[in-house]
């Protein structure tokens, strides 16, 4: 598929979200994606914790591995997690960006780095994802929820359980229903 | 048929809930109209022309009389009295009010019916032979296999949004009456040896860009069908194209890496997942079938049975035809299936009453052990009917209007809702439809010409299989007018094939003056017994182009 020319929507990173069912402050720094060809300036980085584009981690895997706590990367939506890989058990955060709801490609984004990479960090949803796909989201193992915009976070959390049971296998349940019922 | 246990009860009651909240949200303002859209199409909840349309789903077009008789009371109680089958054997309401949908999906859920993901970017409802369990020519059931998908695709996590919909057809017979070469997945039950498994096809579709399925597994064991289906809904999930929603579909990706590199990337990512806890057990897979088992039947004498249908056959015409085009040989002596017609002239074909909902639960329960099946060409069969009890269903058939002696001809023609309805439609298509039963109402005609199917769709979304009829109807829109394309030569069975454009397009009025005409044609060049379609592929488009467009001298 060929790369968009320009860049799409960019990940907000609200102050507040949902972190293992709970409000929490937002402790991380997204930062934007460049423009291709740009590098990151890693003098004008923010201390602290910081989620970088995968390309610019990629970049500067060395200058990172001083931070190693403090960095986190992000995947775009047309980025699978095959691009971490293994590589996702050094890492203490990855996000996904949803560019928009209807872009479900970081559901499997987020089932392959639990299930195939055995990523035990935290897992962040970032972008235009709403609260009605919290249920899919928790079950392709996010645990963290960075909704754009004001947002009732005490009240959106409520839409995490709206399924007491599942059919088919996922990060919170690993036998399928028809292994289950007998 | 399946039966719910506590388990899917409390999942279909925890969707009722859900929804109920969400509409809730929407009606009191806090759901904008951009984000309830996909929230409600995964609940077949559409906004149309003049109404909401409510699809519901009807898990491979198996329903009870107890499912058919709520129906009837949901069309009368939140509706106008009618309700549509449409062609991925679901059922439509045309009517209902918003803010009535929660209540009528709790209405559902009661007798273990839902309209969960009838519409939107997800997997719709797998659909199959109508004839699934007593064909002379299965393999073997697709039933427990069309159940297991079902299960595995409902609420899938990481399906949810894909980049487009996506549908699934199983067959199990020889014969592929589930149209699987036409769907996004095809599955067909092959036998390795006594070893069951299936043939996986993929990439096929109708729409704006009609494509016909390719193989990317000639055998997949019986007990890998869902993680191979995972892997080729995941790399779909992940290539797909999400810039143009027309060229969204699982077949553009096919083509556009082929098959054999699409069937290779599959194979890869299944290696990943073919041993993990998707793989079917066979404590699963008897559970499943153990669903679909053969009812009661009692020991006939067919021989006999066959006897006598012969002799009142002959004592009354009118049942003759009937026998002869409304019934289906069954593999158990003494049983044959019948096909109620939903398509006597002047009904929008797969439109019933209440009445007609209660009366098939009624028929079902007399004759057919409570069951009846939704059929992709919009009518309903009673699968299980004892041969000499056919003669009396077929006289209380009649009284509702189910009777008419013309399925597989001309006039049992598959028909989307079009213009009076449908806010995608160019061109309206129940009336054309109307007009070509008015026209061509001649049983004798029709049986002369035989096995036809003509298909129409007021749009190129297709939901009519124009693409697949043997003549096909595309309505269009020409500078605001309604406008109509004819195409010949589509079928959607083993020998699969896309329809080809006649020509110009015709105005709706002279819509039944050039169906006339081709079948003119096809009279006079047909060997023998020989069908419109078989005409059509010996001699081709090119006579039809030339009677149809010939100048007048």
């Amino acid at each position: 598929m060929p790369k968009p020319v320009k860049l799409g929507p960019q990940p907000g990173n609200p102050t507040e979200l949902i972190l293992n069912g709970e409000i929490r402050p937002n402790e991380w720094q997204l930062i934007p994606q460049l423009e291709a060809g740009e590098d990151l300036d890693l003098i004008a980085l923010p201390a602290g914790k910081v989620i970088v584009p995968l390309r610019q981690w990629r970049d500067n895997r060395e200058a990172f591995a001083a931070r190693g706590g403090e960095i986190g990367v992000w995947l775009d939506s047309d980025e699978g997690a095959e691009l971490i890989g293994e590589e996702a058990t050094e890492l203490p955060l990855i996000a996904v960006h949803f560019p928009a709801f209807a872009d479900g490609r970081g559901f499997t984004a987020g089932r392959m780095l639990r299930e195939r990479y055995g990523f035990k960090g935290e897992l962040r949803a970032v972008g235009g994802f709403m609260r009605d796909q919290l249920t899919y989201l928790r079950r392709c193992g996010f645990n963290a929820y960075a909704f754009e915009g004001e947002q009732p976070l005490a009240s959106l959390k409520n839409s995490m359980s709206d399924f007491g049971d599942s059919y088919q296998t996922g990060t919170d349940q690993p036998l399928p229903m028809f292994r289950r019922r007998f | 048929m399946y039966q719910y246990d506590d388990r899917d009860r409390a999942i279909i009651n925890d969707r009722v809930a859900q929804f109920r909240s969400q509409t809730e949200r929407y009606l009191a303002g806090e759901l904008g109209e951009e984000q309830f859209l996909p929230l409600r199409l995964q609940n077949g909840l559409y906004v149309q022309r003049l109404a909401p349309m409510l699809r519901i789903a009807v898990p491979y077009g198996l329903l009870n009389s107890a499912q058919l008789r709520r129906l009837a009371r949901i069309s009368r109680d939140y509706d106008k009295g009618y309700a549509h089958f449409t062609t991925r054997q679901n059922l439509q309401f045309n009517w209902p009010q918003l803010e009535d949908v929660p209540d009528i999906l709790a209405e559902l859920a009661e007798v273990e019916m839902h309209a969960v993901q009838t519409s939107g970017n997800c997997i719709r409802n797998t659909t199959s032979d109508p004839y699934a369990g007593i064909a002379l020519d299965e393999i073997a059931d697709p039933r427990p296999y069309c159940e297991l998908i079902r299960q595995w695709s409902t609420f899938h996590p990481e399906f949810a949004f894909l980049p487009r919909k996506f549908k699934i057809a199983v067959s199990g017979s020889e014969q592929d009456r589930a149209a699987i070469r036409v769907h996004d997945i095809g599955v067909q039950i092959v036998k390795r040896g006594e070893e069951i498994g299936f043939q996986v096809l993929v990439g096929g579709g109708q729409g704006r860009t009609p494509v016909i399925a390719e193989t990317i597994r000639e055998f997949l064991p019986e007990e890998d069908l869902l993680s191979y289906l995972e892997a080729i809904v995941r790399v779909y999930n992940q290539l797909g194209r999400r810039d143009n929603k027309y060229k969204a579909r699982i077949k553009i990706l096919v083509k556009a890496l082929g098959p054999e590199e699409f069937g290779r990337r599959v194979e890869e990512e299944w290696q990943h997942i073919k041993d993990g806890a998707e793989k079917l057990t066979q404590e699963a897979l008897q559970w499943a079938k153990s669903f679909f088992t053969a009812p009661e039947y009692k020991t006939l004498d067919g021989a006999a049975s066959e006897i006598s249908l012969q002799q009142q056959a002959e004592s009354d015409k009118a049942f003759a035809r009937w026998l002869e085009r409304n019934t289906y040989p069954h593999r158990v002596p003494g049983y044959t299936a019948v096909k109620l017609s939903t398509k006597p002239t002047g009904i929008p074909p797969g439109d019933v009453t209440d009445n007609q909902l209660d009366a098939i639960a009624n028929l079902a329960d007399t004759f057919s052990f409570g069951e009846a099946r939704v059929t992709h060409d919009q009518n309903v069969v009673l699968a299980d009917v004892e041969q000499n009890k056919l003669y009396e269903l077929w006289q209380q058939a009649r009284q509702y209007g189910f009777a008419t002696p013309n399925i597989g001809t001309l006039t049992d023609m598959i028909c989307c809702p079009g213009g009076d309805y449908c806010s995608l439609a160019n061109a309206k298509s129940i009336p054309v439809a109307e007009a070509i039963q008015r026209c061509f109402d001649n049983m004798d005609y029709l049986y002369d010409l035989g096995d036809l199917n003509l298909n129409i769709s007021g749009c190129m979304n297709a939901c009519g299989h124009h693409h697949v009829g043997h003549i096909g109807i595309l309505g269009v829109d020409k500078k605001g007018q309604e406008f109509y394309q004819i195409q010949l030569g589509g079928s959607a069975s083993n020998e699969a094939s896309l329809a080809k454009v006649l020509g110009p397009s015709f105005s709706r009025a002279e819509v039944p003056e050039v169906i006339g005409k081709i079948l003119d044609l096809y009279v006079e060049q047909r060997r023998s017994e020989e069908p419109f379609i078989d005409t059509y592929n010996r001699i081709g488009l090119q006579p039809f182009k030339e009677r149809i467009y010939a100048k007048a001298s």
